[in-house]
């Protein structure tokens, strides 16, 4: 096996088995998303209205749920020193690490999302978009996360900083990915629009993402 | 004296004695004239008055933006050349940028009221000032977390890089949609959109806060490299007594 499929493998067994965030990130999605109809009232007409929105913000909290462990637990076991003295570029096993934390929390979101959408009265044509919109939203959200846990490494106190230094960073991802969501439903732009955008805010953060990530673990562990 | 002479922070910390006097007087000498300059010029046939506010919110949004591309610069200077002074610019314009970013929000939100008849929309350009406040604050959050500042300089150095994206949102948000904010007035294609008469008191008050800034910043790098200094002896003399 490469170095990088051994990494990809690793860190999804690590998420999967006991202790690794994978399901908890869909538990959390379904508790934020059952907690919006008490704050605002069964109104089923306004749930359908807003329910992408709710939809790709329990999703962005979510993501963001298991991302200060991604780097903070390979350096306290030491598999981070090897990672940074290994031959394989460090932006690529960055990038494959955050692939491995998208598999096991962004995907499993992105199937929940029609089932969680029935609480708030989706129908199929927007249970569709909403899909389609996380599919290509949610890297961008794991990949901009790098840099932030890539920041919070060493910290002691990582997950409260790392929520401040990354949200305002994700804003853009949010408002195209809930623009197009929306467009599908109810218009009045196309849905094209804002998707394409969606689309090139992923593709930008694939390549930012590691870079900034991999040069901050760097200075991080001089 | 070139930047590399200014790495030596006593060298640095004479050239801030000499400058800041200066600046500073400089600075107020504008205010004085700026603030006249503003006080007697015409009403908009609009807006009245109130189009006053734009003598405080157009130079903060300047120098809140200006004060990112300063961390900006420092940033690449703090990874690249692993110039000293880097760190300090950075960790000493973040608290300045950020009151400034918030004085254009809270000039603007002023402004708002009476114009648009609202504090607040959500529309680009505001939500990306606002978004440049929030990372002021994460960034300011960051060189509180480190306790080592050195480390604290090259983690921020990437959070800034990264959060420099969206200084050309902020620019060009009015162009790339449709907003309640008025599309660009005085850099622009041909000549700019306002009257001589608001324009020229418009740019003494916006030199007269960069002035103010450039002091501000002086003076708080000189009390981050003393404070710096306060640090190292301290470190100095807990390992001398054990």
């Amino acid at each position: 096996m490469t170095p990088l499929g051994a990494i990809l493998v690793r860190d999804m067994r690590i998420a999967i088995r006991v202790g690794g965030g994978a399901l908890m990130g869909v538990l959390f999605f379904l508790v934020v998303v059952t907690l919006v109809p008490f704050a605002l009232g069964p109104d089923l007409a306004l749930l359908k209205r807003i329910g992408p929105a709710i939809l790709w913000l329990a999703a962005l909290l979510a993501s963001l749920l298991a991302l200060d462990r991604l780097f903070a637990a390979d350096h306290e076991d030491g598999s981070l020193d090897l990672i940074l003295m290994g031959r394989t570029p460090l932006e690529i096993v960055v990038a494959v690490k955050g692939i491995a934390h998208w598999l096991t929390t962004g995907l499993p979101l992105i199937v929940a999302a029609p089932f969680i959408g029935l609480f708030l009265n989706l129908d199929a044509k927007a249970a569709a978009a909403l899909m389609l919109t996380l599919l290509v939203g949610t890297p961008a959200l794991t990949f901009i996360g790098l840099i932030g846990a890539a920041i919070a490494v060493t910290l002691r106190r990582g997950g409260l900083l790392l929520a401040v230094l990354v949200l305002p960073l994700t804003v853009p991802v949010l408002i195209f990915g809930v623009a197009a969501a929306n467009a599908a439903v109810v218009g009045p732009v196309p849905f094209g629009t804002p998707f394409t955008i969606l689309c090139a805010l992923t593709l930008a953060s694939l390549v930012v993402g590691p870079f900034a990530a991999a040069a901050a673990l760097r200075q991080e562990m001089e | 004296m070139a930047i590399a002479d200014l790495a030596n922070p006593s060298r640095f910390l004479r050239f801030a004695k000499r400058t800041i006097p200066w600046l500073g007087g400089l600075a107020v000498v504008v205010f004085a004239f700026g603030i006249n300059q503003a006080l007697v010029a015409p009403d908009d046939y609009q807006q009245g008055a109130t189009v006053k506010i734009m003598f405080l919110h157009v130079p903060g949004a300047w120098l809140g933006m200006l004060g990112w591309a300063v961390m900006t610069i420092a940033a690449l200077g703090t990874l690249v050349w692993r110039h000293p002074l880097a760190d300090v610019t950075a960790k000493a314009a973040a608290p300045i940028g950020a009151a400034f970013t918030l004085m254009c929000l809270v000039t603007g939100s002023l402004w708002g009221r009476p114009m648009w008849g609202t504090y607040w929309v959500w529309d680009a350009r505001l939500t990306s000032v606002l978004l440049l406040f929030l990372l002021y604050l994460g960034v300011i959050a960051l060189w509180r977390t480190v306790d080592d500042p050195s480390r604290a300089a090259r983690a921020t150095a990437i959070l800034t890089l990264v959060g420099a994206i969206d200084l050309p949102i902020i620019k060009f948000s009015v162009d790339w949609w449709n907003t309640l904010h008025q599309p660009a007035s005085v850099f622009r294609l041909g000549a700019p959109a306002i009257d001589p008469s608001i324009l020229i008191p418009l740019f003494i008050m916006t030199a007269a806060f960069t002035l103010a800034f450039a002091t501000l910043l002086l003076a708080s790098m000189r009390n981050e490299i003393l404070r710096r200094r306060v640090r190292t002896l301290r470190l100095m003399q807990a390992s001398a007594v054990a």
